[in-house]
Order: C-alpha cells, then structure tokens, then sequence
C-alpha cells in the first residue's frame, strides 16, 4: 500500500497543469472560478482544444479515440481539470451516449456520431425522465410506434438539461406496452431538429434556465436510430447510469470550491476581522474537508479496484457511495459559500435573462452564492436521487 | 499510487484472521474478560509466537521490521473481536516509544523482550484535569546523582496493571502546561515507590491509576526536558493504529446488525424488507467505508517526518472516529432493538467499545477544533 502518486503519475500531472496553462483562456478560468457556469459557445470551444490534444474522450476506448490512459491518470485528470477550474466536458454525450453508442450501437451509428461528440460537433441532452416517471424511471410512457421504416414517437420528456442548445437527444421509449416495464423500452437517438419536437424552459427556483421539458408529436425517427435491439433499452440505460464511477463523487470540484470559500472568507470582515480566522466558521470548514479527504481516498480505491480489474466486472462496493457522499459534501460547500456572504447574499441579480439589472453595492462576487447554493439541491436529486441509491446499496451491497 | 497489501502483509491479515475466528469467539472473551488480568495470556502467547509484538521493530533487535500498513492489519482484526491484550499499549504505544525515542543501546536492551511478547508496557500519561492536553503534565522528574526520581499520580492508565514497565511523561522544568520541560522516562513497574490500583473500563478493557513516589527511572528517552515532540509523534501513530481498530469495529457491527435485519422477524416479514431500516444500515455501510479510507490516510501519514501535516491527518481521522463511530454504533444498537439493550449480545459490546474510543487521546471536537486552528486538510490546495 502507496498512497503517494508515482512519480510517473505525478509527471502526468504536471503535464496535465501545463496543458491547462497554456491552453485555457485565463478570463475563462477565472470566470469559473466564481462559480459562474460556461456557456455554449466556451464549452464548443474548449472541447475543441482538448479534441485537438486528443483529450476530449480521455476514457473512452483507443480506438474510438480515447487516450488509453490507466484508471488513475484519468481521475488525475478530472481532478485537476476540475480544480483549475476548466469547463467539464458536456456529460450527456461524453459520458453517457458515447459509451452506450460504442458498446451497443451500430457500426453505422458509431462512424456518425462518436466524432461528432468528442467534437463537440453535436449538443446530446438526454431525454429519460418524464412526469410521472422520476425515481420510477421504468414507468415511463413516452411511446414509440413502428411505421415502416420509421418509429412514431409521442410524449412528454422532462428536467432535460441543456435541451435549448441540443442538436439529439438520446431517449427511453416504450416500444412494447404489454411486456413488463422493463422489457418494453427502448434506446432511440432523435435529431431535436425532427417536426414535432417542442422544448419549453422550466425556471428553476436560482432563476436558471437549464432544465427544460421536451414535448414529443408524432416525431418520425428512422429505424436506424435504435440503438441495439428493441426492448432492450433498459439494460442499455443501467450500463449508462451504472458506468460513470470516476467523476461521480466530483473532489476535484469541492476542492475547487473550499479554496475559494478561504479566499472569499479571507476578504469578507465579521467582527472586525476576518471570517476565515472566526473559529465557529473554521470548524465548519475543517468538518467539509475531512469527509472530503476520506471521499478522495474512498474514490481512490474504486480507482484504484477498476484498475486492478481493467474497468471491466463489477465495481467495488465503495463505489456505491461516490454520489450520496459527493453530493452531499457538493451542497455543503455551496451552503458555506453562500454563509461567507453573509447578508449580501440577499440581492438577487438578473440581468441575463429577465432584462432587469438593479445593481447593489455589496461585492461582486456574493451575487451568484445563494443561486448556486438553491441549484446545487439538484446534485441529491438528479442521477438516481439519494434515496434510491440508499435503496440500490441495501440490496446490491447489504443484501436486504 | 495502490491500495494493494504485498503478499507478506496479506498473510498477516489471513493468519491473524484465522487465528481470531477459532479463539476470539464472545464467549470466549467474555472468559478472558473475566480473569484478574482481564485478558487471555494464551492468545497473547499466540500473538507472540505469530510475530505480531515483533511486527514495528527492527530486524536487529529481534523485529521484523513492519511499518504502519502492518499495525493497521492487526489493529483491524483485533478490533473485529473486540480483542483485550494489551498489544496497543504494548507494541503501538510502548514500541512507538522505544522506535522514535530510544538510544541504539536502549533499543538493543529494550525492544527483544516487547518483540518476543515477554514484556509488556504502558503509557503513563494522563493526570487529574489534563483531559486531552499533552502538555499538562504536573509530574515532576528530579535529577538525583546520576538518575531521574519521578514523583507524581497517573490516571487512567490503559492497561496499567498489567505492565512491567511504565513509560512516563515527566516535567524537568517549566510550569504544568508548558511544551518544554516535558521528558519521557522509563519506570519499572516493580520499582520502589510504584503503586499500581487497576480497574475494569467501560469497553472491557482495563486501565489504572498510578502513583509515582520518588520512583527510579531506568532510562530517560531522548531530551529530558524536551519530549513533548517524541509524545505528539507516538500519540500520531497510536491514533492511526485507533483508526485501524475502529474500522474493525464499525464493519463488525454493520455485519452482525444486517444479518440481524435478515433473521428478525416482525409483521410477518424480516425487518430488513423495511425501508426506513434499510437507509439506516446504508448510513452504517457509508460510515464504515468512510472510516477505512480515513483510517488509510491516517496509516500513510503515521510515519511522516513532516509534524504539522501528520497531526492533521490525525486530526481528520479522530473526528471521523468519533462522529461516524458514534453514527454507526448509536444505529446498530437501534436496529438491534430491545435486544440490543442487553449485555448477553455482542453489539452492545461493540458499541461501546466505538463510543469509548472517542475518548483515547482526545474526541471528535477536540480534534476539529486543532484541525481547524492549524488551517484545514487543504489549505495549500
């Protein structure tokens, strides 16, 4: 047992630091830092750099065009992408239909879209949840009728992240009504250019507009979009959900973020000295740092049990608990944040998307504390919430 | 960077296992409990004869030259039965001591008796109001000729009357909380002006209180009057070795509380089927699994030159022990229900071994608040 980074693990670093230095716009990086979100067009652009370097698809298999690097270098490089800040590659191609696509898809399918995603090329969004299917995803209604050549798709996706920018989306549908829940679904892919396709904005509650409802009517996708085998989509959407064990838990983001919650709390006063040096609040910040260190260590050692495997079999139980830890650690951080604040995390700015910009005089960088710490509800929710993956560790782990 | 045990440690692990699952059954403890000694002397013997007591030290001396990942594997088998040697006191403390403090020569005269199981020690540290200061120690050391006299009451002495030789924290000079004057000395147990009075400790296990009167110290480790740095750096590594013990603990109480959620029956179903009781196993899983990898990070830095950033890392697994332990003991027992109210069953036994481990060398808040005023685990991230 070596909890150090070999020093071939550490050059890599390095290079990965360097790599980032050199390449990401500096505005960029410190627009990220505040918290604040890439748009569209820093996101295309960015992806284009790291798919130039051949970097864009870092995990996926050679010879779709991934690096070939070992489990660790690719958490290394999460990490550190993440605590740069850079922007995160766009997940709903790069981690989620890309792999479905590479291990189920078509030779055809794979040669059209796989450049496109590392590319950036194509905007996926992902179209699972719908009204009355959340946590009970299965129960989905969304139906896809075959009609020659072409499947009929009508219903209701919702929470469709991004859609507004989405060339595809990548959908569960139901293509047999009298087999078991499960065994009637389907994986299709849909050009959103399709007639019939409708995307309304859903505001959240931080006055984000990034989540959506798609409405589907009578949308005519050619068979050639399923992917895999009909009625099989089920198993396709657990391979998907179930693969991403590297980036789940997030550390290099919550490390990110705690470096800028000492910075802000170095500037912000509170009783005539700084907030950093209140012992009320250092004990808080310390208490998010120790379970984000024993997070760290924990997602090492799925790491590291994936790298032993060669990723392939079933994960280490540890891995079972990334997303409940690492979201809540992701909220803590958020709270704290919006506390640094202090009573300038009142004011509610926004200038982007309702035409109002009343500003006030508090500092900059407090307007985007409480919308962030409002988002950031999501991370316990979205991906299986908590209490499914309670439910999902219960059985699979504990055997209850 | 691997997580891997080599085949030597792996063997350690599997032997000590075996050794364990044959003789630490709880009814067997419960026997060992009860002698006067409060321990078995066959498994201490077996201990011996498998290495363990040999495992921290140097070949030369009779050792097999062992580091941390070694006390971990053993901390985390005993911890699983709940074991009562004194192998804590004896080879993590005392053996800290006589590695980090003690002269070639007194380690040559010292350490083949610890490594072959023939001699036992423990740490006298703690006194009346100290609490978890490492500093306050009102003990007074007097130079007399060519020897120390070390005068002054102990407390809480882990496994104190079953020693044969003390290690001491002393004061040479300055006032009772000061970090210089501090010197740790080595008393015999039988020397003049020892009296040891043992008693039972809440977890099972025994401590004493012991009182120094003039006694004659046989060997001073290291600077008389500045020791306090070799204590905080033993102390470190007893608290990585805790650690270890702890996820020994916290696992065997997820395993015992989710078979009991199998086996109960209420409503007609086994209680397990119960969602409510199911997340609450889940915190106990997250907990355990939090607490291993704490307890791992706590293993690599127990060794580390560098005091700050090993003291931080204790700190940050002290807290972990305390609140995860307190979360997964509290819920092992409410799983349990009635019964696991009761002395007859194990779980309670466990439970309050994890609850009584919080207080070893300084609790949860203790040591958020020195975590938090040396400037966090990321402070240069």
């Amino acid at each position: 047992m070596d909890l150090r980074y070999t020093p071939e693990e550490i050059a890599f670093r390095d290079e990965v630091r360097a790599f980032l230095n050199d390449n990401l716009d500096p505005k960029l990086r410190a627009k990220l830092a505040t918290g604040d979100y890439p748009d569209k067009d820093d996101l295309v652009s960015w992806s284009r750099i790291l798919n130039r370097k051949g970097w864009a698809v870092a995990h996926w298999p050679a010879r779709y065009g991934g690096t070939g690097w070992d489990p660790m270098r690719q958490y290394i490089f999460l990490e550190e992408t993440q605590r740069w800040p850079a922007p995160q590659p766009l997940a709903f191609g790069v981690n989620m239909v890309g792999p479905v696509i590479y291990s189920f898809g078509s030779t055809a399918q794979k040669e059209r879209f796989l450049p496109r995603i590392a590319n950036l090329d194509d905007w996926w969004c992902q179209g699972f949840s719908e009204p009355g299917a959340g946590s009970d995803l299965a129960s989905l209604k969304t139906r896809a009728v075959r009609d020659g050549d072409h499947y009929i798709v009508n219903g209701q996706k919702t929470w469709t992240t991004l859609a507004q920018y989405a060339d595809w989306i990548f959908c569960l549908v139901r293509t047999d009504a009298d087999a078991k829940k499960q065994e009637g679904i389907s994986f299709l892919l849909i050009d959103m250019k399709t007639p019939g396709i409708e995307v309304r904005p859903i505001v959240t509650m931080d006055g984000g507009r990034e989540i959506n409802e798609v409405f589907l009517t009578d949308v005519r996708v050619p068979v050639e979009n399923l992917v895999g085998e009909e009625n099989k989509g089920w198993d396709y959407a657990k391979f998907l959900l179930g693969n991403e064990r590297t980036n789940i838990a997030r550390i290099g983001w919550s490390k990110q973020r705690i470096a800028r919650i000492r910075e802000l709390a170095a500037q912000e006063m509170s009783s005539g000295r700084p907030l950093i040096e209140d012992e009320r609040f250092r004990e808080k910040l310390a208490s998010i740092e120790i379970e984000l260190k024993a997070l760290e260590l924990t997602q090492l050692r799925v790491v590291a049990a994936d790298a032993r495997r060669g990723n392939t079999g079933r994960p280490d139980p540890a891995s079972s608990i990334l997303k409940i830890k690492g979201s809540e650690i992701q909220q803590a951080t958020t709270h704290l944040l919006m506390e640094v604040m202090g009573p300038y995390a009142l004011p509610y700015l926004d200038h982007e998307h309702d035409g109002r910009n009343e500003p006030f005089d508090g500092p900059d960088y407090a307007a985007n504390a409480a919308p962030h710490y409002f988002n950031y509800r999501k991370v316990s929710i979205y991906g299986g919430s908590n209490e499914i993956q309670k439910n999902i560790i219960a059985k699979a782990v504990l055997g209850l | 960077m691997d997580f891997d045990l080599t085949e030597d440690q792996s063997l350690i692990r599997d032997q000590l296992n075996r050794l364990v699952t044959d003789r630490y059954g709880f009814e067997e403890r419960r026997k060992y409990m009860k002698t006067a000694q409060g321990w078995s002397p066959a498994m201490w013997q077996a201990y011996a004869e498998m290495g363990l007591m040999a495992l921290p030290f140097a070949e030369e001396h009779g050792g097999i030259g062992g580091g941390p990942v070694e006390t971990m594997i053993v901390m985390e088998q005993l911890g699983g039965v709940l074991a009562l040697e004194p192998y804590f006191t004896t080879v993590v403390l005392g053996g800290g001591f006589l590695r980090n403090g003690a002269s070639p020569e007194q380690q040559a005269e010292l350490i083949p008796g610890v490594a072959d199981g023939s001699t036992r020690l423990a740490f006298a540290q703690t006194e009346r109001g100290a609490r978890y200061d490492l500093a306050h120690v009102a003990t007074a050391a007097t130079k007399s000729g060519s020897s120390w006299r070390i005068s002054g009451a102990k407390s809480l002495v882990l496994h104190g009357d079953s020693a044969d030789r003390f290690i001491v924290s002393a004061r040479s000079g300055g006032k009772t909380t000061d970090e210089d004057g501090v010197g740790v000395f080595v008393v015999a147990a039988n020397a003049k002006g020892v009296s040891v009075r043992g008693y039972p400790t809440q977890d099972g296990h025994r401590a004493a209180e012991v009182v120094f009167d003039g006694a004659e110290a046989t060997h001073v480790l290291g600077d008389p009057g500045d020791g306090l740095p070799l204590i905080r750096r033993v102390v470190d590594g007893a608290i990585a070795a805790l650690s270890a013990e702890a996820v020994g603990v916290m696992a065997a109480m997820r395993e015992l509380t989710v078979d009991y959620l199998k086996v109960r029956k209420q409503f007609g179903v086994p209680i397990g089927h119960f969602q409510v009781l199911q997340h609450k196993a889940v915190d106990m899983f997250i907990a355990t699994e939090q607490m291993r990898s704490i307890a791992m990070f706590a293993t690599m830095m127990a060794d580390s030159d560098d005091d700050r950033e090993r003291a931080r890392a204790m700190h940050a697994a002290k807290v972990e022990l305390g609140r995860g332990g307190r979360l997964a003991g509290e819920n092992a027992i409410q799983l349990h229900g009635g019964v696991g109210m009761t002395a007859e069953l194990s779980i309670s036994h466990y439970f309050k071994r994890i609850i009584m481990m919080n207080t070893l060398f300084g609790d949860a808040d203790f040591h958020l608040r020195r975590l938090a005023a040396t400037g966090g685990l990321f402070e240069a991230a």
